[in-house]
């Protein structure tokens, strides 16, 4: 329990350091909001009561103190492209993309895990053989080709869904959920074939270790020995993997949900930096960032349960 | 003392298949042609120069492997076995008392509160405290380990146990230590050992027979004085001056 806090002390801490260089380095990059909102077109006079009128001319540090204050209060400031509040803006993609990412994880989380063991399991075999093949392919090929290849299959082929018509959470939740699925599929193709053999070469090394001698002279069967002593021994790489799995699972989901025309942060995100709509922009990457150190410090925090050895380098 | 048997090895042959998929296996005999009994209330040892099959024997015994030739003989229930390295031959993963329940949840006899039970007593009876059941092995000396090895393989109640040598990776000390637990566990629960060493030493103090191997074959056996005092074969010669 303590460590859990320590975790999440530190993880609050990196949110700090991670909000002050972004918004640091959406500073210095040249280029204002105020000629973005204005084209090059716009009077010197002009830009400057614009800039003046944004605030922009305020010290450094206060406006970063309000930016971060508004991350606790809802406020984002305003998007300067659409003129609506970046909050406003931001939720319903927000929505899409973190459901599109969770969908993933759990299919990666749901297929990897007994494919790595079976393979284990069977290493060496016809079965092994034909998986090693597989993952090979899954993990050679980009993610936005699977995506076109699903997107042909599932809906020009079989009809399984109408491309292009994502029916959005308000309408229709259920159908969008279903909507999501194939671009989940998609994004977690690569991520299964990586960690399935992830897992089965720890488990493969795992299983020449001497408790697993013991664990079979006291009379387990094989899968036993492998569901009950090694897994568990194999598991704690298998959370880090995971959670690190979660920013390539965000970065991935950008590409895919355009390849599936999905409303979700990637496309925001895309439009945002083209139109140098900085708040937007400075939004996004922290509220990623954030997504990304939290399924790390949840990784820990889970891994420390399993095995209570581990803790933040304090004792042995 | 009571003669009756407790395993028999009648002109047991075991070995290795080698080769994959490309070129024919070949095959290495690992165990010749061997013949021993072992008697109820006996510490026999088992010595012999590393590669001369100790290890494959002790698998055989347990059914690990499957002899290819003769036959292994059990008049008691669920031999047990205790392996060589005490840290890494236990699951780093899971605590003593888990570990120690282990084989009764497998055999599913008693509930739990009968499990936790005979857990404690087997952790008293092999010297380890009750805060013990807690621990993860990591949290454990090596002489702790052990000890949590030997209440493993009784918590069955087995009447014969293999050791593969038990105490060569211990300090002097905590070998003398074990031993004694050992031979006191014999007398309280009337057990039999088969003793795999290298180390005469050790097998001096503890057995009451002695096998000697070598490449696969029984060289002599005898009680610990005929081998240790009278030896007959070169072999034994060798050994015993290479101990000394």
């Amino acid at each position: 329990m303590k460590y859990a806090v320590k975790r999440i002390a530190m993880l609050l801490c990196t949110m700090v350091v991670v909000s002050f260089l972004t918004f640091a380095a959406f500073h210095m990059i040249s280029g204002s909001a105020a000629t973005a909102k204005l084209g090059t077109e716009a009077t010197a006079e002009a830009v400057e009561a614009l800039e003046e009128a944004m605030g922009l001319h305020r010290p450094f540090l206060v406006r970063y103190g309000e930016w971060l204050l508004g991350f606790f209060t809802g406020s984002l400031g305003e998007s300067y492209q659409y003129s609506m509040p970046v909050a406003q803006l931001v939720a319903p993609k927000l929505q899409v993309t973190l459901c599109l990412s969770i969908m993933s994880f759990v299919l990666i989380a749901v297929l990897s895990i007994p494919m790595g063991v079976m393979s284990a399991r069977y290493a060496g075999g016809r079965l092994d053989a034909v998986w090693t093949a597989c993952n090979q392919v899954g993990m050679a090929v980009p993610s936005f080709f699977i995506g076109i290849l699903i997107s042909w299959l599932c809906s020009v082929v079989l009809h399984w869904f109408v491309h292009g018509q994502f029916p959005g959470f308000e309408q229709n939740l259920w159908g969008s959920l279903y909507y999501l699925i194939f671009p989940a599929i998609t994004i977690s193709i690569p991520r299964i074939a990586t960690t399935s053999r992830m897992l089965r070469s720890t488990i493969m090394s795992e299983m020449q270790k001497d408790y697993v001698r013991t664990a079979i002279a006291r009379g387990n069967d094989r899968s036993a020995v492998l569901w009950r002593h090694v897994l568990k021994n194999s598991l704690v790489p298998i959370v880090t993997f995971l959670a690190q799995g979660m920013a390539e699972i965000l970065a991935g989901s950008i590409v895919v949900e355009q390849v599936f025309g999905v409303p979700g942060l990637g496309r925001l995100m895309v439009a945002s930096i083209n139109n140098r709509d900085l708040a937007v922009v400075q939004a996004l990457v922290v509220i990623m960032a954030f997504w990304v150190v939290l399924s790390g410090t949840v990784a820990d925090i889970i891994n420390q349960r399993i095995d209570p050895r581990l803790s933040l380098g304090e004792g042995k | 003392m009571n003669k009756e048997l407790v395993l028999s090895l009648d002109h047991v042959t075991s070995g290795y298949r080698t080769g994959g998929i490309f070129k024919r296996g070949t095959y290495q005999e690992v165990l010749h042609d061997l013949s021993f009994d072992v008697r109820h209330g006996e510490i026999l040892g088992l010595v012999g120069e590393s590669g001369s099959g100790k290890s494959t024997l002790a698998r055989t015994i347990l059914g690990m492997v499957t002899p290819d030739a003769g036959e292994v003989i059990h008049y008691t229930k669920r031999p047990q076995m205790i392996f060589q390295d005490p840290y890494s031959s236990l699951n780093p993963a899971y605590n003593v008392e888990w570990i120690l329940q282990e084989p009764l949840r497998i055999y599913g006899k008693y509930d739990a509160a009968e499990r936790k039970r005979r857990c404690q007593e087997m952790v008293e009876r092999v010297g380890l405290p009750l805060e013990c059941l807690e621990a993860r092995p990591n949290e454990l000396s090596g002489g702790q380990c052990q000890r949590v090895s030997i209440a493993q393989a009784l918590i069955q109640r087995p009447r014969f146990l293999i050791a593969d040598e038990p105490v060569s990776a211990l300090d002097v000390t905590i070998q003398a230590q074990i031993l004694d637990l050992l031979r006191q566990l014999r007398d309280e629960l009337d057990l039999s050992y088969l003793f795999i060493s290298h180390d005469l030493n050790v097998v001096y103090q503890l057995c009451d027979r002695v096998l000697v191997m070598k490449k696969g074959c029984i060289v002599e056996q005898g009680t610990v004085d005929e081998i240790f005092d009278h030896p007959k074969e070169d072999y034994t010669k060798q050994l015993l001056a290479a101990a000394e």
